[in-house]
């Protein structure tokens, strides 16, 4: 923050490198990692819930905020020039009405009560109209420039967390806190929209009429200039004194505000069993704690960016005593205009009224940055390996190999340990062994949601690592234990593979996976609105969406994880027949629990520990009494006896 | 709306908002003062060159400029005390709301708005409390003060004053009454732009898997474009305030130039006067504008007060009885007579005539197709909803007569969808019993064949698990989840299809294992497997939410034939094997 506002005194033009948008007036633009405090990107230290780096943070993500502005390079010089007349107008004002007072003055010493030259005056006082009108003007046109630039330039930041959202890996967003990932995209991107909308015009107006003001009064009595001048640096340490520790509360606002989110966010999403659980109480009480602590921060943050306003006042006024002691002196001797006086103690109020200004408009700008800084963390983290060249592949036939594939989510615990599986084309290949086993991680693994850790995984013999993930998922369909729908009709979340299918093929889909059955039920058929959460569609007939949408994706390659383990088995034995015709020409992964489900594939791997222990056929494994028999047995035996 | 949610809550501070009024009265006196002061100093002192009496009027000024300071700060202090106290009591009563909230309130405003409304909504409103406080508070006795002042210097002006004040008031009135739909509808947008990110979030694997990242960038795209449009008008109307505010601050001064030339030159006044007077009036036209900046928070706070008011005034459905029964006629025995749930406004309902009974040790299963109701049942004996028809008794009472503390202690809930929340294996399992020792955990790890790989945790018991139990398999989850359940040691268990991400190994060894445990306990089972149930000493049947059977699984065998048609889906599976 200690760069925010440091206009250097007296060199008109320059306010500091990061504190008006001066980009827009500076043509070349400073190369975003420039200076070595930037360091944005690579190598920045852990996840988002690390607390933040102190000030070089502050510094490079205020640099870094400005620089996104720059997208409207032609709008930000229009609004600087815009603020640049206004001010000078502005600035005029006073000095003008300095010379109507001289006008009324002159005539009360010259000619008594009668001698006032109203023409003059007239004359004087229109000019000053003009002045202010066209001032007005500009400066409602700046305003509304620059409110097209902070939109802009937020609808862009809130465009790039989307992007990144998608190229993040997925380890890494497992990992983090859901309420405080929307809260960086929702509570701080509004923050910094407003405290820019608020804070830039005044800052730029404020900054410009500053040295404006200046240079009328150097103009009118540099002496009297001097005094006033000497109150800026006083100023500028007060500022720094006061925004130093209003930043550190600032920032622990916005953290503790992402904190409430993510407590806010899992205790609503965990609604049911807090409740039935009795721990409303608990929750509360964590509630409350975290509230107190963002209270406790806001609280801070208030009250000493708030303190700076009057400490500037009373520097303002302090000011003015000096002033007008020296400018009656100099009145006295004669070497000083009445009228210059009046207009220079306009002036001194005008300088210090900027200065509270821009002093306060420092701390909503650092509540911003705090803000920004959150956001811009979010943009740093490290992102999943670049994209492969597109390849003109030839029409997938869907084998499948795991070579010598190793994997763990931590790297203390190895969970998948050199692996290798082949699956043919066409080939329905089971994957069977206790919860834990490691049989979803295949799963992700093949997706490429996560990356392995040595070995390769090849398609069609190419490794999947250097294809496209668009085009490796293109091929696949995937139907997951945890189902997921999002806020739209049934519809369209059917189609949701495959966005361009008519509305035949998605009722097609639906009545081969039994979901046409329970849409027709319901009021408005496929154009029933559901998203993930309401209670409209229980959780088996999610399931039976989400196997829809699978099928209308028609892909190359199946993959389901326990796909039916919520739908009841009258159906699931349906599913089955359809699904048996939809694996028949294409690779298939299956994994199930319930053994009977899966004798028919082509070939079975029993996995425990992240390691495959057994694969063959059903009756050569039960034959082999090893795993896969022990498992089969028991199920059937712990089956048969209480059905029996 | 803001009036009503600003008068329920800020009462608590009234205390601190009289001091805060009377520091800024005597903040606003002593700075009404100076221009006084300001205007002796150039008629006493600069035009007669008398530099004494600059010095000393000089002292006085000073002097009254720190009392100002001073004054100003602890209002500052104050104003900061009452505002976020204000924005922390706001958003604790609305969490409070919530968690008192059955399911169906919460799916009726969709908890990403929830989340919205608890932290945005409340941040604005609370950010114009605080500007009220710290600025706008003193901004109408500063404009009493200044008036009065201003006719103390010269009455003959003042008539400009009553031009300038109303043109300035209503040139800003009819801004921010356009402002206002605009801001509801820029908070309605924040909530899409939440909403779609919040569905991106958490199906991003579906997404990525059906590389569906093109359109939705799209379905963002659209969110964020409205956001920005309206955001944007909005901003621009905003773009009229200060210039209009300034013009009108400026044309005045000029105006009063000319009209107090003409008054000095009729000898009517001083030039002292007439720069005490303009200072007057500027002071009193920026306590408009400090007044003007209030009102452009304004109609943005009014809009997310009425967002929050309406969560407030949401009343739960499950409503806590005024005399609740806090003990239990029997011990955890459910009975439901003839009841009957539907949504309102739908055609049919989800539940109807059911009547059931099932007493400690006894075990009732619940199964039926997809979508037959049989979550809701398992809902409404937790009290997540309520009975639209009928009444459900746990322990021979009402539920909704009894204290729900009393209720949800004796009941061992594992939903459909395990949810996990983010802490250790410890802190999971001890949710439904905080003082519960570790061999507690471990016994209940043990009953839900789960010992096994949380020992092979690292860490253990404190192994950590992410939000929602991201970090361990569907199995696992719903293993912990029952573990959970079971270390309540409750009166009545309901497992809402709780075993059917196990592998049917599992599954039997944790029935097994189970058995013993719920000796004395009542046990309602939602399955879809009849090996899960067959034992049980009876078996609702429910076919579209309506009953077709309850009984022994050998009655049912003879006697309903959905549930021969069930068996037989199972068995036809078996017998190919």
């Amino acid at each position: 923050m200690s760069t925010q506002v440091e206009p250097e005194p007296g060199s008109a033009g320059s306010t500091g490198p990061d504190a008006a948008p001066v980009p827009g007036a500076a043509p070349e633009p400073k190369p975003a990692g420039g200076p070595p405090s930037a360091g944005p990107g690579i190598g920045r230290m852990g996840a988002l819930g690390m607390p933040v780096e102190a000030a070089r943070d502050i510094r490079s993500s205020t640099r870094r905020l400005l620089q996104r502005l720059r997208g409207d390079r032609v709008g930000l010089l229009a609004v600087v020039l815009l603020a640049l007349a206004s001010v000078s107008m502005t600035v005029l004002g006073p000095w003008l009405l300095g010379r109507a007072t001289d006008v009324v003055f002159r005539g009360l010493r010259e000619g008594g009560a009668s001698g006032i030259d109203f023409a003059a005056l007239r004359r004087v006082l229109l000019a000053v109209l003009a002045l202010y009108l066209a001032a007005s003007t500009l400066q409602y046109l700046q305003s509304y420039l620059l409110a097209g630039i902070v939109q802009r330039t937020m609808y862009r930041l809130r465009a790039d967390v989307e992007a990144k959202l998608n190229r993040l890996p997925l380890r890494y967003v497992d990992r983090q806190p859901r309420g405080d990932l929307l809260s960086r995209v929702s509570n701080d991107i509004d923050n910094i929209s407003q405290s820019l909308q608020q804070t830039l015009s005044q800052l730029l107006t404020s900054l410009l009429s500053l040295i404006g003001t200046i240079v009328m009064m150097v103009v009118i009595s540099p002496l009297l200039a001097m005094v006033a001048i000497i109150s800026i640096p006083i100023s500028l340490w007060m500022m720094r004194t006061v925004t130093r520790r209003s930043k550190v509360r600032f920032i622990q606002q916005w953290g503790h505000t992402g904190r409430l989110n993510s407590l806010v966010e899992e205790s609503f999403t965990g609604h049911a069993i807090v409740k039935a659980f009795g721990r409303q109480r608990e929750v509360e009480e964590r509630f409350r704690r975290t509230n107190e602590e963002l209270y406790r921060a806001s609280f801070g943050a208030q009250l000493i960016s708030g303190i700076i306003q009057p400490l500037m006042m009373l520097l303002g006024n302090l000011n003015f005593v000096v002033i007008a002691v020296v400018g009656g002196i100099r009145v006295a001797a004669g070497s000083l205009s009445l009228g210059d006086v009046q207009a220079f103690i306009q002036y001194s109020r005008q300088f210090s009224q900027p200065l509270t200004h821009v002093a306060s408009m420092a701390n909503v700008l650092q509540s911003g940055i705090a803000s920004a800084e959150r956001v811009f963390e979010l943009l740093d983290a490290e992102e999943q390996s670049p994209e492969a060249d597109p390849v003109t592949a030839p029409a997938p036939r869907g084998r499948v190999e795991f070579d010598h594939v190793s994997f763990s989510y931590d790297a203390s615990r190895p969970l998948i340990d050199d692996l290798s599986l082949v699956a043919e084309p066409g080939q329905t290949v089971a994957i069977v062994g206790p919860t834990g086993a490691g049989k979803t991680t295949l799963v992700n693994l093949l997706m490429r949601f996560y990356e392995l850790d040595g070995g390769r995984i090849t398609l069609d013999g190419r490794d999947i690592a250097e294809l496209p993930r668009a085009e490796l998922r293109s091929q696949m369909g995937m139907v997951l234990q945890d189902t997921w729908l999002f806020g739209g009709t049934i519809g369209e979340n059917i189609a949701y593979g495959n966005p361009g299918a008519t509305d035949e093929q998605v009722r097609e889909a639906a009545t081969a996976t039994f979901v046409d059955r329970f849409v027709h039920s319901l009021p408005a058929g496929y154009d029933t609105p559901i998203d993930d959460e309401d209670g409209v569609v229980s959780a088996g007939e999610k399931q039976l969406l989400t196997i829809a949408r699978a099928f209308l994706a028609n892909p190359s390659i199946l993959i389901l994880d326990e796909a039916t383990s919520s739908v009841d088995t009258r159906t699931e034995v349906l599913i089955q027949r359809a699904m048996a015709a939809l694996r028949s020409s294409r690779t298939s992964f299956v994994i199930a629990h319930r053994l009977s489900t899966i004798r028919d594939a082509d070939v079975i791997l029993v996995m425990d520990a992240g390691r495959i222990v057994e694969q063959g056929h059903h009756e050569d494994l039960l034959a082999a009494g090893g795993a896969y028999a022990t498992l089969y047995n028991a199920q059937f035996a712990a089956a048969a006896a209480e059905v029996a | 709306m803001l009036i009503r949610l600003l008068r329920q809550h800020l009462g608590r501070y009234r205390r601190l908002l009289v001091v805060l009024l009377a520091l800024q009265l005597v903040q606003s006196v002593a700075s009404l003062y100076l221009p006084t002061l300001n205007a002796d100093i150039i008629d006493r002192g600069v035009v007669t060159g008398e530099t004494s009496t600059i010095w000393r009027l000089g002292g006085v000024m000073l002097l009254v400029t720190l009392v100002q300071v001073g004054f100003s700060i602890g209002a500052v202090y104050v104003g900061s005390r009452a505002a976020m106290g204000f924005g922390r009591d706001v958003r604790s009563a609305l969490f409070h709301r919530v968690t008192a909230f059955s399911a169906r309130e919460v799916a009726l405003f969709g908890a990403p708005s929830l989340i919205t409304r608890i932290t945005n909504d409340v941040q604005q409103v609370q950010l114009l409390v605080a500007m009220t406080c710290t600025m706008a508070i003193a901004a109408p006795i500063t404009v009493v003060g200044g008036v009065v002042m201003a006719l103390r210097q010269d009455a003959g002006l003042s008539w400009l004053l009553a031009v300038s004040l109303p043109v300035l008031a209503g040139s800003l009135g009819l801004v921010v009454s356009r402002m206002l739909p605009k801001f509801r509808l820029m908070q309605e947008r924040i909530d899409n732009i939440n909403r779609v990110l919040r569905e991106q979030i958490t199906g991003m694997r579906v997404v990525r898997a059906f590389v569906r990242e093109p359109q939705e960038v799209a379905r963002f795209d659209a969110v964020n474009q409205d956001l920005t449009r309206t955001s944007l008008s909005a901003g621009r109307l905003m773009a009229f305030m200060f210039p209009i505010v300034l013009l009108v601050i400026n044309a005045s001064s000029v105006a009063v130039i000319w009209f107090g030339a003409g008054r000095i030159s009729r000898g009517e006044m001083t030039v002292g006067s007439l720069v005490a007077f303009l200072s007057y009036f500027t002071l009193i036209l920026i306590a408009v504008m400090m007044g003007t900046f209030v009102a452009i928070m304004a109609p943005r706070a009014a809009v997310c007060a009425e967002r929050i008011q309406q969560v407030l005034d949401t009343p739960t459905s499950v409503l806590v009885p005024h005399e609740p029964v806090a003990a239990l006629r029997e011990r955890g025995s459910v009975e439901l007579r003839d009841v009957g749930f539907g949504y309102p406004g739908a055609e049919s309902p989800v539940l109807a005539g059911i009547t059931l009974r099932s007493l400690p040790g006894q075990t009732t299963a619940i199964i039926g197709s997809t979508g037959s109701g049989k979550t809701t049942l398992v809902n409404l004996v937790a009290r997540l909803v309520d009975a639209t028809t009928g009444a459900v008794l746990v322990g021979g009472v009402d539920v909704r007569e009894l204290d729900p503390e009393v209720l949800w202690q004796r009941i061992g809930l594992v939903p459909q969808k395990p949810y996990l929340f983010s802490g250790t294996v410890a802190t999971n399992l001890r949710y439904g019993k905080p003082d519960a020792t570790d061999e507690e955990l471990w016994a209940a790890l043990e009953v839900a064949q789960a010992r096994d790989f949380v020992a092979a945790m690292p860490g253990g018991l404190d192994a950590e698990v992410a939000q929602g139990g991201s970090n361990v398999s569907g199995g696992q989850r719903q293993r912990l989840a029952i573990a959970r359940a079971l270390v309540r040691r409750p009166e009545v268990y309901l497992f809402d299809d709780s075993f059917s991400a196990l592998d049917l190994a599992t599954d039997a060894r944790l029935r097994a294992a189970l058995a013993p445990h719920t000796r004395d306990a009542t046990v309602l089972v939602v399955a879809q497997r009849v090996s899960t149930i067959a034992g049980a000493d009876q078996i609702l049947v429910l076919e579209d939410g309506v009953p077709v059977g309850l009984g022994s699984h050998e009655d049912l065998l003879v006697t309903c034939p959905t549930y021969v048609e069930i068996v037989d889906s199972q068995a036809s599976t078996r017998e190919a094997a």
